[in-house]
């Protein structure tokens, strides 16, 4: 347990310190959807319309931004080596790795949507929707990246490879999100249908995201 | 506590490293791993420890805690230095006796013996080579494990680092610790065994087919 604990607060102190990645997907994140209004004119109907899509796919990119340093800079420093030899087991390493990387990019970003969802004129019922979907669904994304970090962690140029094997695996969070999302806001399917299927896609991921991740560490470093 | 290895083979990349490789190392004993470049002295090492996987041979550690492996009883001291540059001195030192779970009492005394203690909350990023050494050294002062393996472990240390890290490894030995170390100088301990590797790797290509 401790040992869980203490990789937590180092990688969370880590991001968050000069050189770490939790600004930089929220800040892309913020990039990339007040670029959008630019691209399309001020049609604040069509904004509203498209906003949690836009939203949900900024949301998406900006997850993938940090991944490759996910496991990347444990392998490049030799702390992988100590952290594969180590007593505390491989999945629960990687799990807690998920969750301070969710915890210094995913949440971010969904504290910063409510704000960002102005620019895109969705009023008040509709952001906290749109929160709520990227409360519950980003996690997934991080775990579902989770394996495609640690397949990718000895290629020295592996970002790009990341997100070449995350994104499809992302789709179905990404129209269970959005869908979601739409519900909420115009209907016709209730917000509760596709909200359940993206809670459950989360809690798989929980599961699956560690155990393949560790299976691939312990793969690819040999 | 007595470690021992018969016939191990090393395979990395298609390619023989070694093969028929064997040796006993007891409490209070040193092993050399010596050897030329690419002789697989590295390979060894984390072939103990379980990071490479074994090609043949058995290894075997007698009178240790059967419920953990070798590697889980065993500091590693590789090529790199396991440190976070964003976190200071004293930080990834707690970091790893926390990891490596010995709670984080006692930090001091480690850092004190290694010439680091006016530095302990300075970012590892600033710290020299042989500083970095020094810290990572440190781990294994502050975590007790019966078995130290050492990869290297002088190449950045300037004569006077050397030195103390010889007296350390003295005392792990006296209280009945064991060290695997990969080198190509002297390290200072007198009756340690040797192990040579890359003789056998001549045989090797010899059988070889053409």
């Amino acid at each position: 347990m401790t040992a869980l604990v203490a990789i937590l607060l180092r990688d969370t102190r880590v991001a968050v310190r000069i050189g770490g990645g939790a600004l930089m997907a929220v800040l892309f994140f913020l990039v990339v959807v007040t670029l959008i209004p630019f691209a399309l004119g001020p049609d604040l109907a069509l904004l509203q319309r498209i906003g949690p899509a836009i939203l949900w796919l900024a949301a998406l990119l900006a997850s993938l931004l940090a991944l490759d340093r996910l496991f990347g800079g444990d392998h490049e420093d030799g702390s992988l080596d100590l952290i594969l030899m180590g007593r505390a087991p491989l999945e629960l390493v990687v799990l807690t790795k998920g969750i301070a990387h969710w915890l210094t990019t995913g949440l971010p970003l969904v504290c910063a949507a409510p704000l960002i969802g102005l620019i895109l004129d969705l009023d008040a019922r509709a952001a906290l929707a749109l929160v709520l979907t990227l409360l519950v669904g980003t996690p997934a994304l991080t775990f579902i990246g989770l394996v495609g970090a640690a397949i990718a962690v000895t290629l020295r140029r592996g970002g790009l490879l990341v997100a070449v094997l995350v994104l499809p695996l992302a789709v179905p969070v990404l129209i269970f999100g959005v869908a979601a999302a739409n519900a909420a806001i115009a209907g016709p399917v209730s917000f509760g249908t596709p909200f359940t299927v993206l809670c459950a896609l989360t809690l798989a991921s929980f599961v699956v995201g560690p155990f393949a991740a560790a299976a691939a560490l312990r793969q690819e470093i040999e | 506590m007595r470690l021992s290895a018969t016939d191990l083979a090393c395979r990395r990349g298609g390619r023989d490293v070694f093969a028929g490789v064997s040796f006993a190392v007891a409490s209070g004993d040193a092993l050399l791993v010596t050897g030329r470049n690419g002789a697989g002295k590295s390979s060894l090492l984390r072939m103990v420890v379980g990071l490479v996987r074994i090609a043949g041979g058995r290894l075997a550690l007698a009178g240790g805690d059967p419920e953990l492996s070798i590697g889980e009883q065993a500091h590693y001291l590789g090529h790199q230095d396991a440190l976070k540059p964003s976190l200071s001195v004293v930080e990834n030192l707690r970091f790893w006796t926390n990891f490596l779970g010995s709670g984080d009492a006692g930090l001091d005394e480690p850092l004190a013996a290694l010439g680091l203690d006016a530095l302990a909350d300075l970012p590892a990023g600033y710290l020299s080579a042989g500083q970095r050494r020094r810290l990572s050294i440190a781990r294994l002062l502050a975590v007790k494990r019966p078995i130290w393996l050492l990869d290297e472990p002088t190449s950045t240390l300037d004569a006077t680092a050397r030195e103390r890290l010889t007296g350390l490894m003295r005392d792990h030995l006296a209280a009945s610790g064991m060290i695997l170390a990969a080198t190509h100088g002297d390290l200072g301990l007198t009756g340690a065994q040797e192990l040579r590797l890359g003789d056998q790797r001549l045989a090797l290509q010899g059988e070889a087919p053409a």
